[in-house]
């Protein structure tokens, strides 16, 4: 602790418990961004391999054969489709879209814009993604 | 005054009454001295009605005057008892230990706002970028200097704003956001939502002053929507409200 900062840093963005369902999908846009953004590097090396042939890019390709590489892969679906559902639900709500008419507070003061669209946007995406790695599972691991 | 004594005494005890005790975690933390904070812990017996606040006077009283922290009202009008209680942000005065459904209580100051001792924090950042978005109304014509002018609004115009109006600048909003955890630079749901409180006002000329003033890459683009803001305003503001609405400008959803 330092009398200039006093600040969290990441650490209070990855302690999300205190603040509801809002603030978990917050931290799980961010990692899933960062997550996607990783996925879209690798996919931009991984389809370069062309460059050295079939054998390289078999060879290369052989590797989301693997048991870690359809647990990678499972986990991108995961990722892009949490990241889209909730992308949209954030989008709209950045217009000012679903979250609700300012009005005289009355107690106990529950905010109008954390209201029940943006909680079910939230829990959806998240159903959405993990039936999607479920169904995905079943593709790559089904044979 | 045996007699009156006896009869005190025959009294049956307060019905309301159910003192029990709590542990109550104080941080301390000197800039000058100290590398790091420490927490002093001190049994403290409440009731019911017993805030946070109260519990930590009582041990200002009768344990150890020299805990710092900042009080006046009382009732959560001035916004100065904010501080992390069990790890949230909350104003001291507003917080009941009944409340809490714990044992043990942890107060440490705000989160995002430089340390001046204890549990008392440095406002000037805050008042610094609630002056930036221009906090009052901007208009040529006055109703204070002329005898004839008079802003007159209806009711469905000033619900537009006065649940922004209602802000006490207390700083929980600020400590709360996530951006401000790592940005330095970033206005604040505190500021941005008082600039919406003024850009929703009828009797104000000053939106496109306002919205160039938060339309920088610190400014209102660094919100993320985690709604952390509103979740702790004690007096039921809904800074995330106000900031998607002043957003809904700038991307041209709103006129």
């Amino acid at each position: 602790m330092t009398q200039d900062e006093n600040k969290e840093g990441i650490k209070g963005m990855a302690n999300p418990g205190r603040y509801g369902i809002e603030r978990i999908a917050y931290l799980l846009m961010r990692l899933t961004g960062l997550g996607l953004l990783g996925y879209f590097i690798a996919h931009v090396y991984e389809t370069s391999n062309i460059l050295r042939g079939r054998m390289g890019w078999d060879d290369f390709l052989a590797m989301t054969q693997t048991t870690e590489g359809h647990i990678f892969l499972v986990l991108v679906i995961g990722m892009c489709v949490f990241h889209t559902g909730n992308g949209i639900r954030i989008m709209l709500g950045h217009g000012g879209v679903g979250v609700g008419k300012p009005a005289r507070p009355d107690y106990p003061y529950d905010p109008a814009s954390q209201n029940y669209r943006h909680k079910i946007g939230i829990y959806s995406s998240i159903v959405l993604a993990a039936v999607a790695m479920m169904y995905g599972m079943a593709v790559m691991f089904g044979e | 005054m045996a007699q009156v004594s006896s009869v005190a005494d025959e009294q049956p005890p307060n019905p309301l009454s159910t003192t029990k005790s709590i542990l109550l975690r104080i941080s301390r933390f000197n800039p000058e001295f100290d590398e790091t904070n420490k927490f002093m812990e001190f049994t403290v017996s409440y009731e019911k009605w017993t805030t946070v606040l109260e519990a930590i006077l009582d041990v200002k009283k009768h344990h150890d005057h020299s805990v710092a922290v900042r009080y006046s009202c009382r009732q959560a009008t001035c916004g100065s008892c904010g501080m992390l209680i069990n790890g949230k942000p909350r104003l001291a005065c507003f917080t009941k230990i009944s409340e809490l459904d714990s044992n043990v209580v942890t107060v440490e100051p705000m989160n995002n706002f430089p340390v001046i001792r204890d549990l008392a924090v440095k406002f000037e950042r805050l008042f610094d970028t609630h002056h930036k978005i221009k906090p009052y109304l901007i208009n040529d014509d006055s109703e204070v200097n002329s005898n004839e002018k008079e802003f007159l609004q209806s009711p469905k115009e000033v619900e537009n704003y006065i649940q922004f109006a209602n802000c006490i600048k207390c700083g929980l909003c600020n400590s709360a956001c996530p951006t401000m955890t790592t940005d330095s630079s970033f206005v604040g749901p505190q500021a941005l939502a008082q600039a919406y409180r003024y850009v929703a006002d009828s009797r104000d000329k000053g939106k496109d002053t306002r919205l160039d003033i938060i339309d920088e890459s610190h400014g209102i683009w660094r919100c993320h929507f985690a709604g952390s803001c509103s979740q702790v305003c004690p007096k039921g503001v809904d800074p995330a409200m106000g900031i998607q609405f002043l957003r809904g400008y700038l991307l041209g959803f709103r006129s």
